[in-house]
């Protein structure tokens, strides 16, 4: 179980958060689920990399918005639901950073070890566990977010696009700020 | 002096995903290894099982890129077995070349699969005309990796001395230290960077945050840095670590800075002094990274043979700690 400290690089909580979803957890859950299980089934080969870690429970804190994510990349008992912020579940490793970086890691535009180097990505926990993780994500033949995407429809794949342009936008002022 | 040749873009991948990266990216050749002790990035999680490698070899040669199999670390003695192994392996599927450090396993190479070229690693550290010339001699080189240690004009000078292709590093990791001989991670976390290859093993690290933001590094049990909340980061290894030492006041950087060598300035000097390949540094890194870097090689290398002004494309966001240098390319004193 990792400690919990405070980002202050990575502060500023939910509000003005532009995609801060409104959902109860009751109805986002079962989403998410469905979003692992086929991830899951489309990669079956990925969980090869976690080794012993694909038991572990993963903490992943969008540092911007109101609820975190809770995975246990297990294919033999998957696990992928969003957790209260006040309540956090044990986990063996916590990877946190503003939604739109997390995203575009998961979208593979972005290199995690250069949003680590700038202090935009925060392991805590065990780092081999994260690693492997990492590996795992990085490793699918589709990117996981457009796979996201797909499975809701013309809907999901504007949704990604909107979202890819908010991540570049950001990316640029950062680069601007710089 | 011979017109320069169009250097091969050398490019890392430490996943089958990386290595599609790369090819579709326009690596000429792309340098990967096993998930053993034969690969000095033996790190968990990343690597290539055989039937991994197999498919890869078969996407890169489909795509026209070569495949070179790092096997670059150096047997315990009396325990060579899986490097001869991995080296059949390799021949087996058809690897372009095996990338070596050690001397047994270059001459197992030689003596049962003499038609495989044999590259000699950095980690060989082999930078005098007379250390090349063994190699080549000895064992059949037919290509030198240098260490990091080198200017533009050593370089020029070592090309026109010695009968092999040499292939200098042009962006990524500064690690420089005496490469192959660096025996930092085995004092800390008891596993050998040379041996087992695994340099700062993620298991033996760890990161704590303080309330104030910032951030300590810990390898085994040791606190290799503490970065301030608004500081940039670097690996966890020893030789970027921060250390009270007499020669400065508070924490310094003793071996290297948190920086990442970026030669991209440098390629048409390259190029003239004769260098045969460009190596891309990273299979720790994620496909991200391989593509963006791959992709802006590409255009520069392109441009230059074409004769025309390089497009270098900004990528100190890729670099470690936010830093960038042309190292001892550009002068001994790069610190």
């Amino acid at each position: 179980m990792t400690s919990e400290p405070k980002s202050s690089r990575l502060s500023g909580g939910p509000v003005g958060f532009p995609f801060a979803p409104p959902l109860p957890l009751f109805l986002l859950n079962p989403i998410l689920k469905r979003i692992v299980h086929r991830i899951a089934a489309q990669n079956p080969d990925m969980f090869d990399r976690l080794g012993p870690h694909r038991h572990a429970y993963f903490l992943i804190d969008p540092v911007d918005m109101p609820l975190m994510l809770y995975l246990r990349p297990d294919p033999e008992a998957l696990d992928f639901r969003a957790v209260n912020r006040r309540a956090l579940p044990p986990h063996v490793a916590r990877i946190s950073g503003k939604f739109l970086d997390l995203l575009t890691l998961m979208d593979t535009e972005q290199d995690g070890d250069a949003l680590f180097f700038s202090r935009d990505l925060i392991v805590t926990g065990d780092t081999e566990a994260v690693v492997c993780l990492r590996n795992a994500l990085d490793d699918v033949d589709e990117p996981i977010a457009e796979s996201v995407a797909d499975m809701f429809g013309a809907p999901g794949r504007g949704a990604l696009n909107f979202l890819r342009r908010a991540a570049e936008n950001a990316q640029k002022r950062k680069g601007a700020s710089t | 002096m011979n017109a320069p040749v169009k250097p091969e873009l050398i490019c890392p991948a430490g996943t089958p995903a990386a290595l599609r990266s790369a090819v579709d990216a326009g690596a000429d050749a792309v340098y990967c290894g096993y998930q053993n002790a034969t690969n000095a990035r033996n790190f968990v999680g990343l690597n290539f099982t055989p039937e991994e490698m197999e498919k890869s070899i078969r996407y890169a040669h489909d795509g026209g890129t070569k495949v070179l199999i790092t096997l670059n670390t150096f047997p315990p003695s009396g325990n060579v077995q899986l490097w001869k192994d991995m080296v059949d392996l390799s021949a087996r599927l058809g690897a372009d070349a095996c990338i070596v450090a050690d001397i047994a396993v270059a001459a197992y190479i030689q003596k049962h699969h003499p038609d495989m070229r044999i590259h000699l690693s950095v980690q060989a550290a082999a930078s005098s005309p007379e250390a090349i010339e063994y190699y080549v001699r000895e064992f059949g080189v037919k290509r030198v990796v240098l260490p990091r240690i080198m200017t533009v004009s050593e370089i020029r000078g070592l090309v026109e001395e010695i009968p092999c292709e040499v292939e200098t590093f042009i962006f990524g990791n500064h690690g420089l230290m005496v490469e192959g001989r660096c025996s930092l991670t085995n004092y800390v976390t008891g596993q050998s960077t040379n041996m087992d290859g695994a340099c700062s093993p993620a298991a033996c690290v760890k990161y704590e945050r303080a309330e104030d933001g910032s951030m300590s590094t810990i390898l085994g049990d040791y606190m290799i840095d503490r970065f301030g909340p608004e500081e940039t980061a670097g690996y966890p290894t020893i030789c970027k670590g921060r250390y009270k030492c007499d020669a400065r006041d508070g924490g310094y950087y003793a071996f290297e800075e948190p920086i990442s060598l970026n030669a991209s300035t440098m390629l048409p000097e390259l190029i003239n002094a004769g260098v045969h390949a460009f190596k891309i540094e990273g299979r720790q890194r994620s496909r991200a990274y391989v593509k963006k870097v791959v992709a802006a090689f590409r255009e520069a290398v392109d441009s230059i043979m074409a004769g025309e002004e390089p497009k270098l494309a900004d990528l100190v966001a890729l670099t470690e700690g936010q830093k960038q240098t042309e190292g001892a390319l550009k002068t001994k004193k790069w610190r």
